[in-house]
């Protein structure tokens, strides 16, 4: 049952369609149901082909499926074709598996608010796209979707447009990511000219094999230690700009003016994982080109610590999230540039659930506590939304590392796959799930500990410092004021919303399960193990694993203990310094550099080149022609004497010529 | 030995050349006309030196239509300056340049 | 006829007619191009057919000696010298030039560069050379007249054909170019055709004519003429230059 395929990819255009053309009539909440059922319907022929893909024989596991021919163009031969394998299996379970969940919380969270239509037709388009970029069976398919979802993150970032700063943050999401895309279309274009094709199985296939078989560098199926590393470096650009590494990780925190069930999807468990499964995807030629998996790892670990350092001083809820998923997503490269795909993709799969889940519970709150996102204004909810609470500490367990949930085991075999690498890179590493455990143990604190500050009102919030973006993360909908009465304190919110929190709180305890790394357990390995012949094995004795798990535990603990004793009472301004509030001023200095140096630039091409040298010239032809022609205009004097004496001079100058010249 | 081709032709140059000059130089239009006409008669003096010389009858048929067509063409043309001069009187070949562009 | 200057008179006057004749052309040459007079310069152009005249009789093409007279001397000389007299050009042409006064010097070296030049070619690239270099009667039976007739009849037929027209279409031409508007007077001038006699026709100046004429619509060469500012026409007699 593999052509179940089809309908993977079906079901949500089918919705995206039906929404489009009657959401409006449907109306709320039926446009939403609607594109949940498109979602899970998605979900549920996944695990039909996946439990077919089970059925059969690891070599086996890989099926092509052509829908049709898209370019068959002079050598080019590219297809809207799905490649149905387990790295593809893998990353549409949990695909479409959190997005069926988000789509039942949004009907919800959406309640009541204009656009809940639109709403779903974008979602079902951004699931559409991230399906075709996951199943595409060549580059240039999977491009489409690529560029598919970041439309989609720019539609549905900038969703209450009306506001200046989602608009703003929207377009600021698309640039950014277009930048990275120059890189992904310029690698497409040295893999055409180096293999002749863009699909999957030629150009990686033969490098795989290759590899197997041990051939040198010259044969059919190598490649070049340049050529790979060229084209691997531009993917990894396009990978920077979609899973928002450094330094192109500038639109991820800003794009948190969309609804929070987007940021859920798209920013932390779907999108920005496209870039860590493009690099996955070109695993063998990665294997030849060793300065890029360096330079991968070490952009995965600064992005994990930078990003790390900046979410422990940001007082807005998602931003801090966001903060956190730009770190995890540095683990995930960390561990691809490792050479570790597995636990790679193991880190993106735990990650999808424990971060959707906090960004789900984090938008139960907003939504509770009537759009308010500054934390420092909350406090004390866990008295009333305890659904939400306590599946949000679910979530911050997973997320520091502490056993039995799924974020120990697998930032564990990342962190193992680092020391492999280079030990730097695991200190790093260790210092950031440090980080990590005390940013996200802050969080918790400030939200659901201490005191109710949410009903203290206003100067009680100026006092603490709130920062200036307060005002500004209101919504469309109009703002309440702190409410003093019982009927309107924070509640925990319907089912539409609770159950997905408890969903995915499940996934996140159980998560673990897919890969632990002993008893047997290691089904992602051995699913996904075939996929990676080329995968650097870690050999890291059992006793410097549990060596440095322990380590690594106790650091967690450490900053965990440290966040939550701390920020119970919420009133130390002196840790959250402004260099680290503010990014490290790495957005001031593109703005810098941007509005001066770059605007001066652009001033000089736009008013110097193009306006005096180019329109000179074109110009120029123009008036030379017609100054010409008013110079040859003094030829026609009228007078006939004057052109008897043309006449004259041209019979002058034939009979010199036939004078002079040699031959007659 | 009678004369030479050699002498006839260079006369006719010499002739072909002083029209050519009248031509450029006179500007009553009817004197030009006649220079014109120098240059039509040294041609023909070239067509019977070269029919003599070359001893075809080609050259001097030519002639005969060259002679034709010189008639009809001072016909025709004087036609012209008849009209023109209906309109000035005393114009000059200068005077006629509204052809100018 | 054969070539009298071979026969009869010898060799010595061969070179006599020759430089009568050459004086002839050049000097009417000079005298066209050197004269104010429209007049002088129509009758130093007779000077000049009758020398070409001679030098043809010279080379025996005698036919044509008498058919250039005839044509050239006989009628359009004397087109000339009506359309000089029928519009009263025979005024002194002024010495002094007003326009174009540039063209003159290089006119003339213009002529004179062109003359060399063919005397080079015809002296480098031997355009003198043919089958024989002396002038003499042609081959074959026959006087010139004969091979002259048998000649246009049969292989130069298509271009007497057209000559023909090409008369037809000239004398159509010359009425339809003069003919003025229709009809206060009657009859309108006629040009006279190159053999027929010299019809009845206007003076130009007669006054009271124009007037007359130029108000009625001239759908000719002459339908300008109303459109002309008045300040540009000059007076129809004497005009100055």
């Amino acid at each position: 049952m593999v052509n179940a395929a089809y309908a993977i990819v079906a079901l949500p255009l089918a919705g995206f369609v039906i929404n489009l053309l009657w959401g409006r009539r449907l109306g709320e909440p039926l446009a939403g149901w609607v594109g949940t059922l498109a979602a899970t319907g998605s979900f549920v022929a996944t695990l039909i082909v996946w439990v077919t893909m089970l059925g059969r024989s690891a070599p086996d596991r890989v099926a092509d499926l052509n829908i049709f021919t898209w370019f068959p163009v002079a050598g080019l031969h590219a297809n809207m074709g799905l490649l149905v394998d387990p790295l593809s299996m893998t990353m549409l379970l949990f695909v479409t598996g959190v997005s069926s969940v988000i789509h039942l919380y949004s009907i919800g969270y959406m309640h009541r608010d204009p656009g809940f239509d639109r709403f779903f037709i974008y979602l079902n388009l951004f699931l559409f796209s991230m399906i075709v970029l996951v199943l595409g069976d060549n580059f240039l398919f999977s491009f489409l979707g690529w560029e598919g979802v970041g439309f989609c993150s720019y539609g549905l970032v900038g969703f209450w447009f009306q506001r200046d700063v989602a608009a703003v943050a929207a377009k600021k999401a698309f640039v950014t990511n277009r930048v990275g895309d120059v890189g992904f279309l310029l690698a497409i274009f040295l893999m055409f000219a180096h293999f002749g094709s863009v699909n999957y199985s030629t150009v990686l296939g033969t490098l795989a094999q290759g590899h197997a078989t041990g051939l040198m560098a010259g044969a059919p199926g190598a490649i070049a230690g340049t050529t790979a590393t060229a084209i691997t470096l531009l993917l990894f650009l396009g990978a920077i700009g979609k899973s928002a590494q450094i330094p192109l990780y500038i639109w991820l925190p800003d794009a948190m003016e969309g609804p929070t069930p987007i940021s859920a999807l798209i920013h932390a468990a779907t999108m920005v994982t496209a870039g860590v499964y493009l690099m996955a995807r070109t695993a063998p030629m990665l294997h030849y080109a060793h300065a890029t998996s360096w330079v991968i790892a070490c952009v995965g670990a600064g992005s994990a610590f930078l990003a790390a350092t900046i979410a422990c001083a940001q007082d807005d809820i998602k931003k801090t999230l966001a903060y956190s998923t730009i770190s995890q997503l540095g683990y995930m490269f960390l561990a691809i540039g490792a050479g570790d795909y597995v636990d790679g993709l193991f880190h993106m799969l735990t990650h999808a659930f424990f971060k959707a889940l906090l960004f789900l519970a984090a938008g139960a709150v907003i939504h509770a506590l009537a759009n308010r996102q500054d934390m420092k204004q909350m406090g004390a909810l866990a008295r009333f939304l305890p659904v939400t609470a306590v599946t949000f500490a679910v979530g911050w367990l997973a997320i520091s590392g502490i056993p039995p949930f799924a974020g120990f085991w697998s930032k564990d075999a990342v962190l193992d796959s680092a020391w492999a690498m280079n030990k730097g890179l695991w200190a790093v590493g260790a210092v950031t799930a440090a980080l990590t455990a005390y940013y996200m143990s802050r969080q918790f604190a400030l939200v659901f500990t201490g005191r109710a500050r949410w009903q203290e009102g206003n100067a009680r919030s100026r006092e603490l410092g709130a920062n200036d973006e307060h005002e500004e993360h209101q919504s469309a909908s109009p703002g309440l004021p702190a409410p003093s009465d019982p009927e309107e304190y924070p509640r925990d919110a319907s089912w539409l919303m609770t159950v997905p929190l408890v969903i995915l709180a499940v996934a996140a305890i159980l998560g673990g399960g897919i890969n632990f790394p002993t008893w047997h357990f290691d089904f992602l390995s051995r699913f996904l193990g075939p996929m990676f012949p080329t995968a650097t094995s870690v050999v890291v004795s059992t006793g410097t694993k549990w060596a440095l798990s322990l380590v690594t535990l106790a650091m967690c603990l450490i900053g965990l203990s440290l966040g939550l004793s701390t920020w119970k009472t919420a009133d130390h301004p002196a840790l959250e310094p402004s260099f680290l509030r503010r990014a490290w001023f790495f957005d001031d200095a593109v703005a810098a550099t941007v509005s001066g140096p770059l605007r001066a630039a652009s001033a000089g091409l736009a008013f110097v080149l193009d306006r005096r040298v180019v329109d000179g010239v074109v110009n120029g032809i123009g008036s030379a022609l017609g100054a010409s022609g008013r110079a040859a205009r003094r030829l026609q004097s009228g007078y006939l004497r004057a052109y008897a004496l043309g006449i004259g001079i041209g019979v002058v100058v034939i009979l010199a010529y036939l004078s002079f010249r040699t031959g007659a | 030995m009678s004369v030479p081709g050699a002498w006839y032709l260079v006369l006719a140059a010499c002739l072909f050349g002083i029209g050519a000059t009248g031509l450029f130089v006179r500007r009553n239009i009817l004197v030009m006309y006649m220079c014109i006409e120098l240059m039509l008669n040294a041609v023909n003096l070239t067509f019977v030196t070269f029919s003599r010389m070359l001893n075809d009858i080609g050259g001097e048929d030519t002639v005969f239509f060259v002679l034709v067509v010189a008639a009809a063409e001072v016909v025709v043309g004087l036609g012209i300056i008849v009209a023109i001069y209906r309109r000035r009187s005393g114009a000059t070949a200068d005077d006629i340049s509204s052809l100018k562009g | 006829m054969t070539n009298l200057a071979t026969t009869q008179l010898g060799i010595g006057s061969a070179w006599a007619v020759y430089a009568v004749g050459a004086l002839f052309v050049v000097g009417g040459a000079f005298g066209v191009v050197l004269q104010r007079n429209p007049v002088h310069c129509a009758l130093s152009l007779v000077v000049t057919i009758f020398g070409i005249a001679l030098l043809f009789i010279n080379q025996g093409a005698n036919f044509l000696a008498a058919v250039q007279i005839i044509v050239y001397g006989g009628a359009i000389v004397i087109l000339f010298l009506f359309v000089i007299m029928l519009l009263g050009v025979d005024r002194k042409e002024p010495r002094v030039q007003q326009k174009l006064r540039s063209l003159t010097p290089v006119a003339i070296v213009v002529s004179l560069v062109a003359l060399v030049e063919l005397l080079v070619l015809s002296r480098v690239h031997y355009w003198a050379n043919g089958a024989t270099s002396t002038t003499e009667s042609l081959s074959g039976p026959g006087s010139d007249v004969q091979k002259l007739g048998q000649t246009i009849f049969t292989g130069y037929l298509l271009p007497f054909e057209m000559t023909s027209a090409l008369l037809v279409i000239a004398v159509v031409a010359a009425v339809v170019l003069v003919r003025r508007s229709t009809q206060v007077q009657g009859t309108s001038p006629r040009k006279a055709a190159p053999a027929a006699r010299p019809g009845p026709r206007l003076p130009e100046g007669t006054p009271g004519k124009p007037a007359g004429l130029e108000q009625a619509p001239q759908p000719q060469s002459t339908g300008a003429k109303a459109a002309e500012p008045a300040a540009e026409s000059e007076q129809p007699t004497g005009a100055a230059r």
